[in-house]
């Protein structure tokens, strides 16, 4: 049955991704299918990344109600981007190299998350409460230091941070979605390899240990999967921390299964065809009356709070 | 046979076990006992290779588990500990299947089915087989953990506290499918109920404070005199209708 509904799922994608291409299509074609598909792209790449991230962030958590961006992944992206418009100025952020300023944040974001990862988890998976609270901790210092930044920094330029900072899939470039598209491609197979041990990583520490797994490990490596998947993308198009939970979310109700192969693939798709769907309806509908983003962290925010009280977090 | 030679193993500031040596025999059903923090737990982590020793060794059927890879102590000892939180949409069956895992990892075979399904029959789980663990009651999710931890044929089965929360009906159907497992394979138990260890056991190791107080058969290992000292309060083991039970002598 959850094999079933996984290609059910993809049939919506492929629906969804049609409904954007084509929808409202007029002359000339090629020039607007191109600049669709490559938006097109870059909302899959993200949906795909941050619901695969999510699903397995949260078995390694053992909690379904957190998403990778506890520990600090958004804050650092903002800190970043204050900072590169603190030394640069406006005028210097607008005339940054799309693709070295992306893979410059993308670097910068997964080496520091491995490296919270790794220091935090040397002493064994059992601290994992631990590394949260660092992370949280870590993001709350973060955004302190960039809110100082910010204060000291010209109204022109505060503008330039604020529209930085927020998820934006308007303007997406060719080279950086490239790379993001090739690195979601391998991350995704490493996730898809490593399903079976996921599932059984998920039973927790000490009985996956009985069961012969080198929990650790495998905790840390799926955690690295993790910090490139979720880097990757708020590199690419800024932070959306919310979409994760409710593609997971999502996921969990649509294929009632522990799988690993089965969830990430819904979560992805699911994360995919929220994005997808809802820049279609902004764009075609409601006109760009308002940003995808900021739509999809209220419904992400909304169901967060609506899942704390009436559901059991495991 | 399970070699303890001067094992000790700290938590923290703390000598969790302290210098412990004792031989237990293959082929038996050896209880744990001993008061609250006496080390019961940690010594079945440590036997299991769960937990590095600061000092002294294990050695399970000849293997040093401290130094044995992973998969190979999988294949020595299956460890069942104390929580029994089950993971949500998983059925009795894919739970007992994970038994597999150190024999497939990740790539199940014929036999694997076939001992998935003879552990699941042992426990008699056949009936709620396709049930989602979750459902379970108490007892039968006790019993479909045990079923996992049988279905990893291991000649080592070290139980944290499995009567935990169980009415007598389950504590009796539970120990007696040990009783007949320990005729195959060496069953190590921690219990809290001195009566079920009395009646169930073969033989016993006692801790108190990390320390080993005594280890031998039951006959020898349970007496009046030892109990009370170990538990510092005055117990009596008594024989009702030909059993021994251990009542409240105070």
């Amino acid at each position: 049955m959850a094999e079933r509904r996984l290609l059910a799922l993809c049939t919506l994608l492929a629906l969804v991704a049609s409904l954007f291409l084509l929808w409202n299509l007029r002359a000339p074609y090629a020039f607007l299918l191109t600049l669709r598909a490559e938006k097109l792209a870059a909302l899959v790449t993200v949906g795909a990344a941050t619901g695969a991230a999510t699903i397995v962030f949260q078995t390694i958590a053992a909690n379904r109600l957190l998403t990778p961006g506890i520990v600090g992944f958004d804050s650092l992206f903002v800190f970043i981007q204050t900072a590169l418009v603190f030394t640069l100025g406006a005028a210097g952020h607008a005339t940054l190299s799309p693709l070295p300023k992306f893979l410059g944040e993308a670097l910068c974001l997964t080496i520091a998350a491995t490296t919270l990862f790794g220091l935090l988890l040397r002493r064994g998976a059992g601290d994992m409460i631990r590394m949260l609270l660092t992370g949280v901790i870590l993001g709350v210092l973060l955004r302190g230091m960039a809110g100082l930044a910010q204060r000291l920094l010209e109204p022109s330029e505060f503008a330039v941070v604020q529209q930085a900072v927020v998820a934006s899939f308007n303007v997406v470039n060719g080279g950086p979605l490239g790379i993001a598209a090739v690195t979601l491609a391998l991350a995704l197979a490493a996730l898809w390899h490593m399903g079976p041990v996921l599932d059984v990583a998920a039973l927790g520490r000490d009985r996956a240990r009985t069961l012969g797994l080198a929990h650790d490990r495998v905790v840390f490596t799926a955690l690295a999967l993790v910090a490139v998947l979720v880097s990757v993308s708020t590199a690419l198009v800024g932070p959306v921390t919310f979409l994760g939970l409710l593609a997971a979310s999502l996921a969990h109700a649509a294929v009632p299964d522990h799988r690993h192969r089965l969830l990430v693939p819904a979560a992805a798709m699911i994360g995919a065809a929220l994005l997808v769907g809802g820049q279609a309806l902004f764009e075609r509908v409601l006109g760009l009356q308002s940003a995808l983003a900021i739509v999809v962290e209220f419904a992400g925010g909304l169901l967060f709070l609506l899942l704390v009280p009436w559901r059991d977090a495991r | 046979m399970i070699e303890l030679d001067n094992l000790t193993v700290r938590r923290g500031a703390t000598v969790a076990l302290d210098g412990i040596s004792c031989r237990i025999p293959e082929g038996r059903l050896t209880a744990i006992i001993g008061p609250n923090g006496a080390g019961k737990s940690t010594l079945l982590h440590a036997m299991a290779g769960l937990i590095r020793p600061e000092a002294g060794r294990v050695r399970v059927s000849g293997l040093d588990v401290a130094q044995a890879r992973e998969r190979e102590r999988a294949r020595l000892i299956a460890l069942l500990p104390q929580s029994n939180a089950a993971v949500p949409r998983l059925t009795v069956r894919e739970l007992v299947a994970f038994g597999r895992w150190p024999h497939h990892r990740g790539r199940p075979r014929a036999a694997d089915r076939r001992a998935t399904e003879e552990a699941i029959a042992r426990f008699d789980l056949g009936p709620l087989a396709g049930r989602e663990v979750e459902t379970l009651s108490g007892g039968q999710r006790q019993r479909a953990f045990l079923a996992m931890a049988y279905a990893q044929e291991t000649p080592w089965m070290l139980l944290d506290e499995p009567l935990a929360a169980l009415d007598p009906r389950y504590t009796r159907d539970i120990m007696e499918r040990l009783r007949d497992i320990s005729g195959e394979r060496g069953v190590l138990i921690v219990l809290h109920d001195l009566s079920i260890a009395a009646r169930h056991a073969d033989w016993c190791v006692a801790l108190k404070g990390g320390k080993l107080q005594a280890a031998g058969p039951k006959d020898e290992t349970l007496t009046s005199a030892r109990l009370s000292s170990l538990y510092e309060t005055p117990l009596r083991v008594a024989r009702i209708e030909g059993r021994a039970v251990v009542i409240d002598a105070a």
